[in-house]
């Protein structure tokens, strides 16, 4: 319902768009992000984010408002952004005047020389209301704009902050094919040149203009295709990404390679906690412990230390003695809570995850566990007498596992089993009034769940060669949980989009790794608020959700 | 049929090995101790206070618990945060500060006592935000969608506190008057666990005067036993709500403060564990009923004091110590298994549990 605007609203929405850039700004954020200059001399990525709330805030509102006339809509936009500034001009003059670092030690100079632009306080604020004002304005503009011109500014812009976000990495594997005259009009330092940044954002621009202009008929050509050829067309597709994921590690050298394959243990993980929670909707929050216990015998089996077997064990004669090991945990640890649900499922399920993690650190089986030492030297896979050290290499070993966990989960998603699952997942009374076995139902989800998670972290301890009681501790459990959440619960291709965004990004951003678990906390909230089936909703779960929602809204 | 009157059986079965190799273990633990008879009376009689004293805390935060799950049948993931962002902001700005100055020295009640009151708003604060943003637009979702998010709270809270303040343990300021002991009864007892058993009895006392004798109270017990008849009586539930969020959290608020009192160190990931464990107690005692967080928090707390010695150590655990967190978790697994109602609980509804 569009309606008019009270200066009341506009006051108030400018204070939350307000609030949360100075809360982004004295918890740390900001100034962190600021260091990741993104266009040499221009700006960096704590501005992207200083102006995100005022200029999300600014759409939304100007979006929600009945259109009078294009002065008044940016008036408004103005107004929401230049309020939204007044917060952080006080604590710039309250950072000036006192020493406010005492009692928050994240206001630090760098924060205040960012939001002041280097100059002194009166004149820094100045700026700095104008930039807010000129982001709502903006934020108004696009608004306004027909959404022929509005689509390529949004993308050219997103295309530009990307490739500039990334531009370190980007140079890492350039350096080494241009040379050094192309490299340097690109780059100034670490960051893009802006004559190379204003270049990314005119093609990116042109290219999704020509693209509005074409697409449309393209599209269509495409869709009036004969089978035959459509059969091509997809089997080339799939051909195309095979090709890639088998070569993905030539393309990404040896840092995204490590970086990727911590993606791939996640998505191993994620598939397997996906089975749990999203097929059969029983919520675990311990699902670390497999994870532990997989890592654990792997190093136990296969560990050259002093806790190791020494019984001839290698990887890959460990690796299935790890992941029945998990499976059996996972049916043992599941048995006792086979008549709990919802909410008091996850809270027993987070304890058993923590005395896992407790007894490991704990002096009780130190001889065989190592305490809180861990295990040391794990031996590397070795594949036919070389042995797997390289990232390169290991990814191919984790490609395997993941490969694999994908065809078991498809499988069982369509077999009998999993419509069993989601039975459960949807009336655990009516499938049981149908005559379904809950006790077998249950289990194999905790089984299948547990052995996905003991061959990741079979591989893991491989991958690291040593393991440490306190890196099973419950952050993993709410990564995963996040990352299947993020992609959609109950929906496979999620699990890989989920890992690819919550894994591979902080990992590539050092800033977003430390504010990790807050971004984590935001999303969570924030994917239940606005879209609780995740962005790659499996359909059938959507169905579900905006049913229930139904059902729900009715009884009350 | 017969199928199935065979799997349960299985089921029962195992449960009952279970239960009876918890138990067994427990006694012969026990007597092992006891033969043996490493500690000295005096070691337990201090065990037992500083378990009443830990119990304590978790009693009054074991109270928010049960209140926001009698009336909105969800965990609030998030209460432990409320119970660690109160004092974590008044020993920054007011307890440190205070202190360095003599102040709190010069005037102990007056400095606890604004302690007390700038933790309480904070914590109360911090909760009808959350509830306000987090959980009211989810009132009748699916009951996973809440639980997830009050999840996502938690960790928001614990990760925006550590970004405000620093990730480093903070010192709570030592109070000259509160160090040492007094000898009540022959015992000799620390006056901060003094303190923190008079404050608890009469925290509780106050709030179960109030939610069962008065008129506020009263709309509280009728939200949480049917929200639209409540409605219909014209009760505003959405201020039950937050009425409740705000009690929970004004005790978590005071348990902070005595946390501070008797630990003197403060950090962001303090709330976590006690949260859970404060749960357990809430379980313990029978969920959604008051005196039965109260009792639960004391038996938990009491027996995790107690339990590493009087169990573990028979059994010739080494450094039974570290495995304290083991024995709270594994009682809370009882519990849920063989007595999900608790102590005092009635029998949960289907619905509830």
């Amino acid at each position: 319902m569009k309606k008019s605007i009270t200066t009341k609203e506009i006051i108030q929405k400018a204070l939350v768009a307000g609030v949360i850039a100075l809360s982004m700004s004295i918890i740390g954020f900001i100034a962190l992000l600021g260091e990741r200059e993104l266009v040499k001399g221009w700006f960096s990525l704590g501005h992207v984010f200083l102006i995100a709330a005022p200029l999300a805030i600014a759409y939304v509102t100007v979006e929600n408002m009945t259109h009078e006339n294009n002065a008044k809509t940016l008036g408004v936009g103005f107004a929401i952004g230049a309020i939204a500034s007044v917060p952080l001009i006080l604590l710039a003059y309250i950072a000036v005047a006192v020493d406010i670092r005492q009692f928050l030690s994240n206001v630090s100079p760098a924060l205040i020389e960012l939001l002041t632009f280097g100059k002194d306080a009166t004149t820094g604020s100045i700026y700095l209301l104008l930039l807010f004002g000129a982001t709502g304005v903006f934020a108004a503009l696009l608004n306004i704009l027909p959404a022929r011109v509005r689509h390529p500014l949004v993308i050219a812009l997103a295309w530009m902050i990307g490739v500039a976000t990334f531009s370190e990495i980007l140079l890492g594997r350039l350096r080494s094919l241009l040379s050094r005259d192309l490299i340097k009009t690109i780059f100034a330092g670490k960051t893009l040149n802006p004559a190379f940044a204003v270049g990314v954002f005119l093609v990116a621009l042109l290219i999704t203009i020509l693209w509005d202009a074409i697409g449309g008929s393209v599209k269509e050509k495409v869709a009036a295709f004969n089978p035959v050829q459509k059969k091509t067309m997809s089997a080339g597709k799939s051909l195309v990404v095979m090709v890639v994921i088998l070569f993905l590690p030539l393309i990404l050298g040896s840092y995204l390679s490590e970086v990727a394959n911590n993606v791939g243990l996640y998505i191993l993980m994620g598939l397997g906690l996906n089975i749990v929670v999203g097929f059969a909707g029983l919520l675990d929050l311990g699902y670390v412990a497999f994870f532990a216990i997989g890592a654990y015998v792997m190093g136990v089996l296969t560990s050259q230390g002093a806790l190791g077997l020494d019984a001839g064990f290698n990887f890959w004669t460990a690796l299935p003695i790890s992941v029945i090991v998990a499976t059996l945990f996972g049916i043992i640890l599941g048995i006792p809570v086979l008549g709990m649900r919802g909410d008091y499922l996850a809270i027993v399920t987070l304890g058993f995850g923590e005395i896992i993690r407790v007894i490991a650190v704990s002096d009780l089986f130190k001889e065989i566990f190592g305490g809180a030492q861990g295990i040391l030297q794990i031996p590397k896979p070795n594949f036919f007498g070389t042995e797997l050290v390289q990232p390169g290499q290991l990814y191919y070993v984790i490609l395997g596992g993941v490969l694999l966990a994908l065809f078991i989960a498809t499988r069982l998603r369509d077999s009998r089993l999993g419509r069993q699952w989601m039975a459960l997942r949807e009336d655990e009374d009516v499938a049981e009034a149908m005559g379904m076995n809950l006790v077998n139902t249950k289990l194999m989800a905790f089984a299948t769940g547990a052995a996905f998670s003991g061959l990741s972290g079979a591989i893991f301890a491989s991958k690291l060669t040593s393991i440490f009681p306190h890196s099973f501790n419950l952050i993993i459990s709410i990564n995963v949980l996040a990352l299947i959440i993020v992609g959609g619960v109950g929906s496979i291709p999620g699990v890989f989009i989920g890992s690819l965004i919550l894994v591979g990004l902080p990992e590539l951003l050092r800033e977003f790794a430390e504010y990790r678990m807050l971004i984590y906390g935001t999303l969570l909230i924030a994917m239940m608020l606005f879209k609780p089936e995740g962005f790659l909703p499996d359909q059938r779960r959507k169905r579900e959700l905006k049913a229930e929602a139904e059902l729900d809204g009715v009884e009350g | 049929m017969q199928e199935r009157i065979k799997q349960i059986d299985f089921l029962g079965l195992v449960l009952w090995i279970f239960r009876t190799a918890i138990i067994v273990s427990m006694l012969w633990g026990t007597i092992a101790t006891l033969m043996d008879n490493p500690y000295s009376a005096r070691a337990w009689t201090d065990t037992i206070v500083a378990g009443i004293a830990q119990g304590s805390l978790y009693a009054l935060i074991a109270i928010g618990y049960t209140l926001v799950y009698g009336v909105l049948f969800m965990i609030n993931f998030a209460h432990g945060e409320f119970f660690m962002s109160g004092i974590m902001t008044a020993t920054i700005f007011i307890a440190q500060p205070m202190s360095a100055s003599g102040y709190l020295d010069r005037h102990p009640v007056i400095g606890i006592t604004v302690i007390a009151v700038v933790t309480m708003l904070v914590s109360v604060g911090i909760a009808n935000l959350t509830e306000r943003i987090a959980y009211r637009p989810l009132r009748g979702a699916p009951r996973l969608v809440p639980l997830i998010t009050a999840i996502g709270a938690s960790f928001f809270w614990q990760y925006f506190f550590q970004g405000l303040y620093g990730s480093e343990v903070k010192a709570f300021p030592q109070i000259e008057v509160i160090v040492g002991k007094v000898n009540i009864a022959g015992i000799e007892i620390l006056k901060s666990q003094v303190i923190v058993i008079i404050v608890t009895i009469l925290m509780l006392a106050g709030l179960y005067f109030f939610v069962v004798k008065t008129k506020t109270g009263k709309s509280i017990r009728a939200a949480a036993e049917n929200k639209d008849v409540a409605r219909l009586m014209g009760i505003d539930v959405d201020r039950a709500i937050t009425l409740t969020f705000t009690l929970g959290a004004s005790m978590a608020g005071i348990a902070g403060v005595l946390y501070a009192l008797v630990f003197r160190q403060i950090h962001f990931f303090m709330g976590f564990f006690p949260g859970i464990k404060a749960f357990t107690a809430a379980v313990l005692g029978g969920i959604g009923s008051i005196p039965g967080a109260a009792l639960g928090g004391l038996f938990l707390g009491i027996f995790e004091s107690v339990g590493p010695g009087l169990f573990l150590e028979g059994l010739g655990v080494p450094s039974p110590h570290q495995l304290k967190d083991v024995i709270a978790f594994t009682m809370l697994v009882l519990v849920l298994i063989f007595r999900p109602q608790g102590i005092l609980g009635e029998a949960l509804a289907e619905e509830k549990a």
